[in-house]
């Protein structure tokens, strides 16, 4: 790994985030553009939680009664009612742990 | 109106409940880069250069398994990408910004930052100085995550590893998509991306970080046409 080729990545990265920031204006972006993105959250979010949970550190799937699939449900629910960041975070990691430390050990 | 200090506070308010798990995120990946054998200038520089998690994670493992670097910076650019999405969202509201301030404010733009400041633009339009609420869930993710992969890298993962503490990552975004959950539109699109990024996830360079999006807008866009 070289500096060079961190500064190559940054400087990859400063431009993904720039580039829409910084070139688009408001009369670029059509009402039917504008409403598709009010979705981008529910549209690239779950690309973040979905291999989280499924797919393992080796990147093959992981069995249907993993506690992960347990704890991610947990956090569902919980975050559901609570709308509460930390409760969901912590009600998905207490319940993984739950299993995975007093339950399959 | 609110101040901009005011706003800049709101915004650090807003994102702190992600360091719960950006913390731990910040000092494993700190850890692992001294574990594969890589100078510790040069996984700090990452954090400081690159300043994002996944995308340094994988950059690490990718050389260190023995991939070229132009395969390592391409990964890197392709997983990023989902910024040019947020940054066509938050155009909307930085506009009134000067040039440089845009080129300024872009670098401390993340994914937790977007969806806590986007979900505070959407309910505060009229505000003047919206922006600061961007500032500060921006600059709290950055000491933060500066502070944490350091710690990694000077401490060692001093995180015990079968804590399985990497889990905390996908509970985050949980947190930030589970109220739309109420609409049925937001749910078939959540579903979309979920399925596509399982379905693409061997495809080259992660794109399926960027394939699965696309595809969900897709959804989206014929779901809108659908409502008319």
């Amino acid at each position: 790994m070289s500096l060079m080729s961190i500064i190559f990545a940054g400087i990859l990265t400063y431009f993904t985030r720039m580039t829409m920031v910084a070139l688009i204006s408001r009369e670029m972006l059509g009402d039917k553009v504008k409403a598709v993105l009010e979705y981008v959250p529910s549209a690239v979010f779950p690309a973040i939680i979905f291999p989280g949970i499924f797919i393992n550190d080796y990147g093959t799937f992981i069995e249907m009664n993993d506690p992960k699939i347990f704890g991610a449900l947990v956090a569902v629910i919980v975050g559901y009612f609570s709308k509460n960041i930390i409760a969901t975070i912590l009600a998905g990691l207490v319940s993984y742990w739950f299993l995975i430390f007093v339950i399959f050990s | 109106m609110l101040s901009k200090k005011q706003l800049f506070t709101k915004g650090m308010l807003d994102i702190s409940p992600h360091m719960l798990s950006v913390i731990p995120f910040g000092i494993i990946c700190g850890a692992i880069g001294v574990e594969l054998g890589f100078n510790p200038y040069l996984v700090y520089a990452m954090s400081f250069i690159i300043f994002g998690g996944a995308s340094q994670i994988v950059f690490l493992q990718l050389l260190s398994g023995g991939a070229s670097s132009l395969v390592a910076v391409t990964s890197v650019g392709i997983i990023n990408s989902r910024h040019l999405l947020y940054g066509a969202v938050l155009s909307e509201y930085l506009e009134k910004l000067s040039f440089f301030k845009k080129l300024l404010i872009s670098y401390v733009i993340v994914d937790q930052g977007f969806a806590e400041s986007n979900k505070f633009f959407k309910k505060n339009r009229s505000e003047e100085y919206l922006h600061y609420h961007l500032i500060g869930t921006g600059c709290t993710m950055w000491v933060c995550w500066q502070i944490a992969t350091l710690s990694g890298i000077i401490l060692g993962s001093f995180v015990p590893e079968e804590l399985g503490l990497k889990f905390a990552i996908p509970l985050t975004f949980i947190a930030i998509v589970v109220q739309d959950l109420k609409k049925i539109d937001h749910v078939i699109v959540m579903i979309t991306c979920g399925l596509s990024s399982l379905l693409f996830f061997d495809a080259p360079f992660k794109s399926y970080i960027i394939i699965s999006p696309v595809i969900a807008l897709f959804v989206a866009s014929l779901l809108l046409r659908l409502k008319k």
